[in-house]
């Protein structure tokens, strides 16, 4: 018994170390970090196929998550996807390499609204990936009154009938861009007055949720949420009695985008992937995919005719044009916790 | 007569808090819908999706590997590090005892972070040696605690018995010490399994490039929300780990009837 147990051990030991041996000392191998279930598959296999290096592809739930990783030195990871106010962050604080434009001809298929954005202003280090905003997600049958301001949230006709979200970013961004004031702010003031109008309006909110609002509104149990646009898109799938809307006073747009870290040995192999994720048939495939908008002017005039000019997915230059990009709040992050803390507190 | 239906009810409750969340799941992993409000007809799709999937399947194969060598390791050496407390003096083997608590009683996260240092420390690269290492690491403890009590149940005159009628040492440690001590070591193994297969914190830390297990796998998912698939992924899980729950308390409660007789 014991025998057997000790030769069945040793043999499983020889199989993993063999497998794992000739993988990595045959062919190239790319290390790629990206959110979960953000990226068609099939694109990784045809990725490996055509360039005959191997992708050890493994994912993360939150910036922070996949920045733990990446600051701790212990990784090797060739391309991540870091959101805007995150790749700002690793910047400053040296963490990524600066892109071979050079080795991505197929940058220039992306939508030039997209490029030298703020976190990035000469984007030297980094690509778009998917893109989106923030906004009010309500039942037509629901609310009869105008939806085109963040106020609506605030409307004492909907008492319980609101969804917030349970996100300090987003929700407080919410207050201050209903007083006026910038997502941004570093204003201690600007911040008190957001928290006093959030704590205003938590008799009105049903719940503060993350994910389940999805489901939530579509069974039709709240009558306003603020949620991301890719989750509107998919809500108004299932049910067509949704609409979804970006304020007036403007709301959060976000980027999830591709860099290089320093931790990265394979530069070379790293741009040949992100160049190749550029390739309209790819982006394509990967934005059907996952339902969030691509920056890739191309792949979106692919898109079908009824997505294409679905302005929740593709909103005109004019519902944008008040939004905002989230910049690194740097230490100001701590009186965001503080505030957000008070907030749920009360 | 009231008492009775009182007790039933409570027990009743018990496992409808308990298990009605799990019910729900597995439920849903049959919804022939991605949403969790509406029920849209029964479908096995999910449980196709799922074994086409090869993140799944990769993230299956590591922590099905991981479970099983590291609970291998853990069991080798945590049955050695037990006999070795057990014949240890008095206040020696308090000591160590004590020690051996701490990692159980250690906040997982305190353990992985201070696991993902160490590696670093050492330059040991994150990824399969170093996830397989903290497993070992976090098993080891389970497996002492449950071979301990066998031994203080062996009669220590039996080991000396075999010596005086002419075994080698070696030969009574795996003729005599070894079956008497067996379903505590196989307890103790198939606990480590279990605790390896489930294990998301200390993963989640030591886990590198190229390497990742179901938690991990599941938990990056939670962005774009849950997708059914996991769901089936959950259900068939949590069956295989209440199967080997069944086993271990089996083997406990056949023990307890053994000793009583």
């Amino acid at each position: 018994m014991k025998k057997l147990n000790f030769a069945l051990f040793l043999l499983i030991i020889l199989a993993a170390l063999g497998l794992s041996g000739c993988s990595q000392q045959n062919k190239l191998v790319l290390n790629v970090y990206n959110w979960g279930d953000y990226i068609d598959e099939s694109v990784i296999e045809d990725f490996e196929k055509e360039y005959g290096i191997k992708v050890n592809y493994d994912t993360y739930a939150t910036n922070e998550d996949m920045y733990v990783k990446i600051k701790s030195g212990g990784s090797d990871y060739d391309v991540i996807f870091p959101s805007d106010y995150m790749i700002e962050k690793m910047i400053n604080e040296n963490l990524l390499q600066k892109i071979n434009l050079d080795n991505i001809p197929n940058f220039e298929l992306i939508d030039d609204q997209f490029k030298n954005l703020d976190y990035d202003p000469n984007n030297e280090y980094s690509v778009p990936y998917m893109w989106g905003t923030v906004g009010i997600l309500y039942n037509k049958t629901m609310v009869d009154d105008p939806v085109d301001s963040w106020d609506i949230l605030w409307n004492e006709k909907y008492a319980g009938q609101i969804f917030m979200l349970d996100s300090q970013r987003e929700s407080i961004g919410v207050a201050l861009q209903k007083l006026g004031y910038s997502l941004n702010t570093r204003d201690v003031n600007e911040l008190e007055q957001a928290k006093q109008t959030l704590i205003e309006q938590k008799p009105l909110v049903l719940a503060y949720v993350g994910d389940e609002v999805k489901d939530k509104m579509v069974g039709g149990e709240g009558a306003l949420a603020v949620v991301w646009s890719g989750d509107a898109v998919t809500c108004k799938q299932e049910n067509p009695d949704l609409e979804y809307v970006i304020p007036k006073e403007g709301s959060n747009f976000w980027f999830d985008a591709m860099v290089i870290p320093t931790t990265s040995k394979n530069k070379e192999a790293a741009e040949k992937f992100i160049n190749y994720l550029c390739e309209t048939e790819v982006a394509l495939k990967n934005t059907e995919y996952i339902g969030y908008s691509t920056p890739h002017a191309k792949a979106k005039e692919m898109l079908d005719e009824e997505i294409k000019n679905d302005r929740t997915a593709y909103p005109l230059p004019e519902d944008i044009a008040n939004c905002e990009i989230y910049k690194d709040l740097g230490d100001f992050v701590s009186e965001f916790d503080k505030v957000w803390t008070e907030i749920m507190a009360q | 007569m009231v008492k009775d239906i009182f007790n039933r009810i409570y027990l009743f409750l018990i496992f409808v808090f308990l298990y009605a969340p799990i019910a729900v799941l597995i439920i849903f992993s049959f919804n022939n819908s991605k949403s969790r409000a509406n029920w849209n007809g029964f479908t096995l799709k999910w449980y196709l999706q799922l074994f086409r999937d090869p993140d799944i399947k990769k993230a299956l194969y590591y922590t099905i590997l991981i479970a099983i060598i590291s609970s291998i390791i853990s069991t080798i050496i945590g049955t050695a590090a037990a006999i070795g407390i057990h014949s240890m003096s008095k206040w020696k083997k308090s000591l160590v005892m004590n020690i051996t608590y701490l990692p159980i009683l250690n906040p997982d996260i305190v353990t992985g972070i201070s696991l993902m240092i160490l590696f670093i420390f050492l330059k040991v690269r994150l990824g399969f040696v170093s996830m397989l290492l903290a497993h070992v690491t976090f098993n080891i403890p389970y497996v002492i605690l449950s071979v301990m009590p066998k031994l203080k149940q062996l009669n220590k005159h039996l080991y000396e018995a075999a010596l005086d009628l002419g075994a080698s040492p070696t030969y009574a440690f795996f003729k005599v010490i070894l079956p008497e001590i067996m379903p505590g070591i196989i307890t103790g193994a198939l606990l480590a399994f279990t605790l390896s297969l489930d294990d998301f914190v200390i993963s989640f830390f030591t886990a590198g490039s190229g390497v990742t297990n179901l938690s991990i796998a599941i938990y990056s998912m939670a962005r774009r929300g849950v997708n059914p698939t996991i769901n089936a992924l959950s259900t068939l899980m949590f069956l295989s780990v209440l199967i080997l729950l069944f086993i271990v308390n089996k083997r406990t409660s056949k023990d307890i009837k053994e000793e009583k007789n």
